[in-house]
């Protein structure tokens, strides 16, 4: 009944709604696109470096005759699905950490609370760097979407705590409690759903956050390896000659502002969908 | 000559939600003036923007004079001049008023020297006068206190002693003693009459309770979406009320000398500011609405006697002398087949034994150490039988809420027993504590805190459905919607799209889903208008008897237990006072804390509260931390002052016990010297004392 209720919600706030079809359009940019191109993202076309954008090479060729609109597609289902995956993955592990810290309390509180303690003084860009490289079988980039996760979760895990300190006073949650349901489940249908806006937020902040990690990574050399490569490998290699070569950068970056955008926008609709408060 | 007089005042957030609709009144020295309203009526903004409070984006026309000077549009550092020195205001919350960082003293003295010429240390010592004024002890050395050191009673009193600082001409109350306890309100009460005496001052009282009015003001202004509906002398208005709302207002509060039977409750909710109906913004909710009502908004026109109507049919009410019970349809609520029995022969549902239940008292922030105990709860038995109604009354913090969790978690308690339906939580195993939790049910107090925002009221009502593995919820919850006289659609929407008393009947819903033998209601009522407050009492009277359930009730409101319970239970301090039947109790209280909490209770009725002698008890309630030895109540208590010294020490000495008093079945004392009285009835009684 309720995600009956919060679908039609959601389909009746048009920032969603604009949100989702860039979103399924860049998907399936990403995805379908590659087919129609004239070139795959693994050929060099030695006869045409640096050109502009043009008939053959649509969106033009890297310094090495790499066809940027097969690359920088390709670059995109990456860094959706890192984007996706650590977003999920940390701001998951922090609604279900901060919440069993924060209503179990006690011992469960004090060992769970001096882990993300332990995590975050932890220095994560040079532990990411360290293992990363060494990860070399076929899936090296799950690895890699693992540690970005395992190391952005932390603060949002502390915050959710807090909040749930606060939820468990409160009688609905007391009332659950003399209904004689689970605690497990009442974390999960009371204190998780009450903190969805912030959840939501940062899910979405999560997402560009792993991209720009994952860039930022991989232009030191310790993210995604080549010949795989990333928006964020993309952009990294197209800054240098974002005056002279404009192609080079702005396809990349500007998928990369696009899909930021329409994931936020859903984030926001998502957010009045479930909080019967906002009525934007 | 009037001091202010307000003409044709409206306010108008942004959205063209109208908040105030043209009011008018004057208030002369020395006059108390009394509005009342429902939430929502209109009676704070108006205050508020006489004051010049208001948002800057609120609309404010009309015209509020103080003295012949307009007030209305006054510019900001004139408007400080007034603010405080002419015109003071008393808020609701005392704590939020004070500045938590400075002391109580240095407060008050500030608000002095911010209007009159004064050096410090004479401020400072004008401030220590006026807290002596207010009735606060030991005001010397209380003066160099902060807020936070100050229980509510006494910073409401210092409120009142930083509002008359500067001898106002005109003090606004907002709701003075909604946060307080029944007797501490009575003290408030009484300091408010003292500093009127004192200043000559003429006061708005702002106010849901129509007990306080009748007992304080001259005249009356009753609010009703924005507008005041009827407005004139205190009696008139109470005793001869010509507006449908302002019956229906009288008519649906439950009194303390009231008689059984249902309460009338007026029908619906009052209409949101932002879409009215084009007619009376009451017609909808009428029981005497004919179609002329939807036509046109009735003006306030003068009725006679001083006062003014806004209905078309005050004349014909006043002709055929209608009352608020001829107008307002009674519901019939149906008899209870259970009570028929005996309660001797009835099952025991609850049993409480000699219960126990302390809290720790820690300090220190790395190295925890015990410095102490609070006795929350300090061995109290009761019992309740099968389709009774047992209230547990007492001020806040006497333990009432320690002794419904207590219940509710069916866990063992520190000491005594709990025997819920036969089975002792002391000897219970998981399987059987889950059992139990479908034979006992809570309803909580503040029905917005007791429902998930999150979750749509179907899904709130199948929760406990669903936990216990029942199948057909979908139909039981429209069945369940229809039972509290709500409509099976609303299934589908949040909590906050709903009114207040709509809401708790979702909580009651939801108390009700697996059928429970045992509710508990903790404060049902308390947060809801007087006129819906009505209704949602008949529903649980009603409930209670179709489906033979018994009720826990815990409640301040003496007025509403009274009227919902069988039986009471006072507590003070974590131990029971008196117990017994309601009327035993009410009518013949034996136990000096039941007295005194009986006189407290203002009675709508401003003849009655005028001849009425409150029995005012002194100072606070004791720590539970620190509870006197002996009788409890002895620091405070009316008869230990009248005591001789030899009484006096079986007090101090030995802690009394409930003990059945003579000649009743049903009625017991916890006080050594016990002695019935009539309180509510013949207040002459205690003139001879």
């Amino acid at each position: 009944m309720r995600s009956k209720v919060v679908l039609r919600r959601l389909y009746k706030n048009r920032q969603a709604r604009y949100g989702f079809a860039a979103l399924i359009l860049l998907v399936a940019l990403a995805y379908v696109g590659p087919l129609f191109g004239n070139y795959e993202w693994t050929e060099k076309d030695f006869l045409s470096f640096l050109s502009p954008p043009g008939p053959d090479h649509w969106w033009g060729t890297t310094s090495i005759g790499q066809d940027m609109y097969a690359i920088t597609l390709r670059g995109m289902q990456k860094s959706i699905v890192i984007g996706l995956l650590v977003a999920v993955i940390s701001t998951g592990l922090a609604a279900i950490v901060g919440a069993f810290a924060g209503y179990f309390g006690g011992w469960v509180d004090r060992l769970l609370m001096s882990g993300v303690e332990l995590l975050l003084v932890l220095p994560s860009f040079l532990i990411i760097a360290i293992v990363s490289p060494r990860l070399k079988s076929d899936a090296s980039w799950l690895w890699f979407v693992v540690l970005l996760a395992a190391f952005s979760w932390m603060v949002t895990s502390r915050v959710v705590r807090s909040m749930t300190i606060s939820l468990r006073e409160r009688e609905y949650v007391q009332a659950a409690v003399y209904m004689g349901i689970p605690r497990w489940k009442i974390i999960f249908r009371h204190i998780v759903p009450n903190m969805s806006s912030l959840l939501i937020i940062d899910a979405t902040l999560n997402v560009s956050a792993a991209i720009i990690g994952e860039a930022a990574l991989s232009f030191f050399g310790f993210g995604i390896q080549p010949p795989d490569v990333s928006l964020g490998t993309l952009i990294a290699s197209g800054s240098g000659n974002a005056t002279g070569y404009p192609w080079l950068f702005a396809f990349p970056a500007g998928l990369l502002v696009l899909l930021v955008l329409s994931v936020n926008l859903i984030g926001d609709g998502l957010r009045d969908a479930l909080d019967p408060g906002s009525n934007s | 000559m009037s001091i202010l007089e307000v003409k044709d005042l409206t306010v108008t957030f942004p959205g063209g939600i109208q908040a105030v609709r043209g009011v008018s009144y004057e208030v002369e020295r020395g006059e108390v003036l009394g509005i009342v309203g429902e939430s929502g009526s209109g009676k704070s903004v108006t205050s508020l923007a006489i004051m010049g409070l208001l948002h800057r984006n609120a609309v404010v026309t009309g015209s509020a004079k103080l003295h012949g000077r307009e007030l209305i549009g006054m510019k900001e550092d004139e408007l400080i001049k007034v603010r405080g020195k002419a015109i003071s205001m008393i808020f609701q919350d005392p704590l939020s008023a004070f500045t938590p960082v400075y002391t109580i003293g240095d407060q008050i003295a500030e608000a002095v020297r911010v209007h009159q010429k004064m050096n410090k240390d004479k401020a400072a010592k004008r401030a220590v006068e006026l807290l002596d004024l207010v009735g606060i002890p030991h005001p010397n050395v209380r003066a160099k206190a902060f807020p936070h050191e100050f229980s509510g009673g006494m910073r409401q009193r210092a409120m009142i002693a930083m509002a008359i600082a500067n001898d106002p001409d005109l003090l606004i109350c907002d709701e003075p003693t909604t946060a307080l306890d029944v007797t501490i309100q009575a003290q408030v009460l009484e300091v408010l009459k003292t500093a009127q005496r004192e200043t000559g001052a003429g006061i708005v009282m702002i106010t849901h309770d129509l007990g306080v009015i009748a007992g304080m003001a001259d005249r009356v202004l009753v609010m009703y979406a924005g507008r005041p509906v009827e407005q004139g002398a205190v009696d008139d208005i109470y005793y001869r009320p010509r507006m449908p709302y302002t019956m229906g207002l009288l008519a649906s509060i439950p009194r303390i000398d009231g008689e059984e039977g249902a309460l009338v409750p007026i029908e619906g909710n009052p209409p949101s500011p932002a879409s009215l109906p084009p007619g009376c913004p009451f017609a909808p909710r009428c029981p005497m609405k004919v179609d002329m009502c939807d036509e046109e908004e009735p003006p306030l026109v003068p009725f006679g006697g001083g006062r003014h109507v806004a209905c078309i049919r005050a004349q014909e009410i006043e002709h055929k002398g209608l009352t608020g019970a001829d107008v307002f349809p009674v519901p019939v609520i149906p008899p209870s087949d259970v009570v028929r029995v005996p309660r001797a022969e009835r099952a025991t549902v609850l049993e409480l034994n000699d219960m126990i239940r302390h809290y720790p008292l820690m300090k220190g922030a790395v190295f925890k150490r015990r410095v102490g105990t609070v006795h929350a709860v300090d061995g109290i038995s009761f019992d309740i039988a099968e389709g009774e109604t047992l209230a547990l009354v007492g001020e806040s913090g006497c333990g009432k809420t320690t002794t419904l969790q207590q219940i509710m978690q069916l866990v063992p308690p520190q000491g005594g027993r709990v025997v819920v339906l036969g089975k002792d939580s002391a000897e219970m195993d998981s399987a059987t504590r889950r059992a139990l939790r479908r034979d006992v049910q809570i309803v909580f107090q503040d029905p917005m805190a007791a429902l998930d925002p999150r979750m749509p009221v179907g899904d709130i009502i199948a929760e406990p459905l669903r936990a216990h593995g029942r199948k057909d919820v979908q139909a039981r919850v429209a069945e369940l919607l229809d039972l509290v006289g709500l409509a099976p659609e609303h299934a589908e929407r949040y909590p906050q799209q709903f009114s207040g008393g709509q809401r708790q009947r979702i909580g009651i819903a939801r108390a009700l889903a697996l059928e429970p033998k045992l509710v508990v209601l903790d404060e049902p009522v308390s947060a809801l208008d007087v006129s819906i407050q009505a209704g949602v009492i008949n529903l649980l009277e009603e409930l209670k008897n179709t489906l033979g359930l018994s009720y826990l009730f815990v409640a301040h409101d003496l007025a509403v237990v009274r009227h919902l319970a069988d039986r009471v239970a006072v507590m003070y301090l974590g131990k029971i006072a008196e117990i017994g039947t309601v009327e035993n109790v009410y009518d013949h209280p034996a136990h000096p804390y039941t007295q005194a909490l009986l006189s407290a209770i203002p009675l709508p009725d401003p003849e009655l509260e005028r001849s009425r002698r409150r029995i005012l008890l002194e100072g606070d309630l004791p720590s539970p931390a620190d509870p006197p030895s002996g009788c409890r109540f002895r620091t405070r208590c009316p008869k230990f002052a009248r005591l001789t010294e030899a009484e006096r020490r079986r007090c101090v000495d030995e802690e009394p016990s409930v003990a059945r008093l003579a000649n009743t079945v049903d009625h017991g004392a916890a006080c050594h010297y016990a002695e019935e009285i009539e309180v509510i009835t013949a207040s002459d009684d205690q003139e001879e004392k």
